[in-house]
């Protein structure tokens, strides 16, 4: 056999294929059966068993091509073109296992092995409940069968090279050749493909008639973890942009990045949309919605990023394989559609809101600026699309416009982040706003004051117009957030004679989920804040002989010296700058310009040195031909660490809320008969 | 009761004083404070509501990748025109008619372009007003008809005591 590993993979795929196809076919039947009450030759309860036993291997023969696929990255075999295209024999080892998704078809592959992770942990915990499972299993089958057709058929990942196979590859692209990328692509597939799962549960607990709202309870964990991965995912990549791109920027407002966002809007939304289901047994059409479309976005961005519908400077390479996307997607509607408008009368709400000021009545217009923030980058995202098909000419929506419609309604969100919790579910009293609202209102304002005071003008410019809201918010929101933690925690003081610490522990361990909450809100805010620091950037470009200087903002960059270096994967040129801070040495940066043979292109590696307060960030922008002295670009970018600080504390908190809550005897007795209720009630 | 009610009342007096205070500072504030000097901030403004030509799909002042043929070129037209002391719009059509629209980081050439703009905020009021209306007249059905999760007709607790132990037995 010429080439054994590829055609292990390729025959991997393709049982991988058969076997998701006989355990959609058998699952199907199985709930067709349970459904109508028509007994076949074989009993439903055998044929669910084997759908989910051939679910269980699907996992295992994906897994088998995905090890294929590393294994040819780490034996340099160039006879598997996808390898020659993504790797070469001095592609660091971490790099070459990361090379499963650098390209398209590595990607497809990386995407349809979680989905297939993902069922195997579904359909091995199916004893939470047997029936829903099912449904739940036979629909990851579904979508499954989508992704192995186009592994199969049009983006196999273990082609053939034709010809002559080159005595080495073409190389990774340098951008990706940075640490963060061996983990923030599988972070983002991990919240893309987990958000599925509680889509699958949804439509299943839909098609069933599902009593009650513990398929929420079921979902609850695998929803926050999903949205977690998406979250920490988004940020990696934000932070790959900052360290790698060297524009000084974090986030372009690309197609791509806007991909990720939309479903993380919508995803966020059904999060806290969902908790009105499982409380009050309301909203339950909207949050089916929310959840249907957040899997649909998904699929929806990797439509805009691979169908060359919008242009995208990181999007791969445009191929064919959109027309499937397109087809699945309307298939994927039109089943939801469907489902819905059989199914609708089981979703009728089981209370009404009883208050316009009130905990419910909170989320709903959260959820209703997480949908227009999610509109909005979607209409940005495709209005160049629309602009040709009406003018004849294409329109660029970059930053600018979503600078200016965008950041409005994340400022409105944030102030929802603080008003939400401060009200009481069904109706709030004026007592309690008055008690709730008082110190917020007066940390907001004192902010604002204070900051203009120390010389914010945001009359001037509405960049520091936005900063200043945001941070008077960010404050106001931390106040409220603060003032909850210590009004809880004196009552268990009160109660129990702890110190406040302790009593502020006991006090999250009763209620994870609501402190975990405000503990993401609380990194939420921490995040707008660095954000915002990005009103005050300044930067300055200087070409530097040995011993020239650089100013900015109080830092001194003094040319120790420039020269060049190589090892057998890249050419570097970089220079050496001695940093002084009010004339005290405080570090050497050494930015670097990188030039990769195998791929015969350019890399730029930063050299940035971060502090709470800002990042000194600095780019070696190439050498004047004239001159044959570096060129220089410098950033002062105030605050950034706390956008990455933010992302640590959104991480606590979700671990925080995920966490079993220690409930006091009668709380849990109260949850018993809450459940028991919502299932008298809800079939 | 009595003494409830005037302190209330005083309450609301000192606030209300207190908010004109506020506001008196805040404009005192804002006047001292307001001293404009845009002359070094039009060149940034406006470089960073372009891209580069080059295809790069960064913002014009942005672009940093070694030997680009465009940003180089057009930052010195930026420059130049700026120097010239035409507006910031005559400035965006030289550079659209020169470049093509894309040019533009935004849609702002007006016509469809102002589409882009309108439709978001229009979206959100519309979103907001609806959502408004919708909650008023749940809760305004509410409030005539209030049903056990059996179809049962029952009264609302007017007992504060009952609406608190519900609002304390419904928190997380």
């Amino acid at each position: 056999m010429p080439h054994p590993m590829p055609t292990f993979g390729s025959f991997s795929l393709l049982l991988a294929l058969v076997l998701a196809v006989y355990s959609l076919a058998m699952g199907g039947a199985s709930l067709w059966q349970m459904a109508t009450g028509r007994a076949g030759r074989i009993a439903p309860e055998r044929l669910s068993e084997t759908a989910r036993r051939a679910g269980i291997m699907t996992f295992a023969a994906v897994s088998c091509a995905a090890f294929a696929l590393v294994w040819a990255a780490f034996t340099n075999d160039y006879s598997v073109a996808y390898i020659l295209h993504h790797t070469n024999r001095d592609l660091h080892p971490a790099y070459k296992f990361s090379a499963l998704w650098s390209g398209q078809e590595g990607s497809l592959l990386l995407w349809s092995w979680l989905l297939a992770a993902y069922g195997f942990v579904l359909r091995l915990r199916h004893k939470v409940d047997v029936r829903l499972t099912a449904h739940a299993s036979t629909i990851l089958s579904g979508v499954q069968v989508f992704f192995l057709l186009l592994l199969v058929f049009a983006a196999p990942p273990f082609s053939i090279q034709p010809g002559e196979i080159p005595p080495d590859g073409f190389g990774l692209n340098p951008l990706l050749q940075y640490p963060e990328m061996v983990i923030h692509p599988p972070m983002l597939y991990l919240g893309y493909v987990g958000f599925t799962v509680p889509f699958a549960f949804a439509l299943g607990a839909l098609i069933m008639r599902y009593p009650g709202e513990k398929w929420i309870h079921i979902t609850r964990r695998w929803t926050m973890v999903t949205w977690l991965f998406l979250t920490v995912g988004i940020f990696l990549g934000a932070h790959w942009a900052y360290s790698v791109l060297g524009w000084g920027g974090y986030w372009g407002w690309d197609p791509v990045e806007n991909a990720s966002l939309m479903p993380w809007l919508t995803g966020t939304a059904f999060l806290h949309s969902v908790m009105m289901q499982e409380k009050r047994g309301m909203m339950k059409s909207w949050n089916v919605w929310l959840i249907f479309s957040t899997f649909m976005l998904t699929v929806l961005g990797t439509l805009l990023t691979r169908s060359g519908l919008v242009s995208s400077v990181h999007a791969f390479a445009q191929s064919s394989i959109g027309n499937w996307f397109y087809g699945f997607l309307v298939l994927v509607f039109c089943v939801c559609l469907f489902v819905f408008v059989r199914q609708r009368d089981h979703l009728k709400t089981e209370n009404k809101l009883e208050s316009i000021v009130s905990r419910e009545s909170s989320f709903l217009f959260n959820n209703l600026i997480l949908l227009v923030a999610c509109f909005t980058v979607l209409w940005g995202t495709l209005f160049p699309v629309l602009s040709e098909y009406v003018q004849g000419s294409k329109a660029t929506v970059g930053a600018p416009f979503y600078n200016r419609v965008a950041l409005p309604i994340g400022l409105f969100l944030l102030f929802l982040t603080g008003v939400g919790p401060l009200l009481a579910w069904r109706s709030t009293t004026l007592r309690t706003i008055r008690r709730n609202f008082v110190l917020p209102s007066i940390a907001t304002v004192a902010t604002a004051i204070g900051l203009m005071f120390a010389h914010i003008r945001p009359w001037e410019d509405q960049s520091e117009l936005y900063s200043l809201m945001a941070f008077s918010l960010g404050a106001g929101v931390i106040t409220a957030i603060l003032s909850e933690f210590l009004r809880g925690a004196n009552v268990v003081r009160t109660q129990t004679g702890k110190n406040l610490f302790a009593a502020s522990l006991q006090l999250i361990q009763r209620n994870t989920r609501r402190y975990g909450g405000y503990i993401v809100h609380f990194g939420v805010v921490v995040i707008i804040v660095g954000i915002a620091g990005g009103a005050f950037n300044q930067s300055t470009e200087q070409e530097v002989g040995f011993g020239d200087k650089i100013n900015i903002g109080g830092y001194e960059l003094r040319c120790q010296s420039y020269t060049q270096d190589s090892n057998a994967n890249y050419d570097t040129e970089y220079a050496l700058l001695d940093v002084y801070r009010h004339g005290n040495y405080v570090t050497q940066l050494a930015p670097e310009h990188r030039f990769y043979s195998a791929s015969q292109t350019n890399s730029t590696i930063v050299a940035n040195r971060s502090t709470l307060q800002h990042d000194l960030y600095v780019i070696y922008e190439g050498k004047n031909p004239e001159t044959g002295k570096p060129i220089i670009k410098a950033f002062l970018n105030p605050l950034i660490a706390w956008i990455w600080i933010g992302v640590l504390i959104i991480i606590l908190g979700t671990f925080v809320a995920l966490a079993p809550a220690i409930k006091p005897a009668l709380a849990a007795s109260r949850v018993m008969h809450t459940e028991a209720v919502a299932v008298g009630s809800g079939d | 009761m009595q003494i409830s009610s005037f302190m209330h009342r005083l309450f609301a007096r000192t606030l209300r004083h207190r908010m004109v205070q506020l506001g008196a500072v805040l404009f005192g504030a804002v006047l001292l404070m307001a001293a404009a000097d845009d002359s070094g901030t039009r060149f940034n403004k406006i470089g960073h509501a372009m891209m580069c030509a080059c295809g790069c799909g960064q913002i014009l002042l942005e672009c940093n990748h070694v030997g680009c043929p465009d940003s180089d070129r057009m930052i010195g037209e930026l420059r130049t025109q700026v120097a010239s002391g035409g507006d910031d719009t005559s400035i965006f059509n030289w550079f659209a008619a020169k470049y093509g629209p894309t040019i533009l980081a935004a849609p702002i050439r007006g016509g469809f372009d102002t589409v882009a703009w309108i439709t978001p905020v229009a979206v959100f009021l519309l979103a907001t007003i609806g959502t408004a209306f919708l909650v008023r007249t749940w809760v305004r059905r509410r409030r005539n008809t209030v049903t056990t999760p059996e179809g049962i007709p029952v009264q609302l607790p007017e007992n504060d005591a009952m609406r608190e132990r519900i609002r304390r037995e419904t928190e997380y």
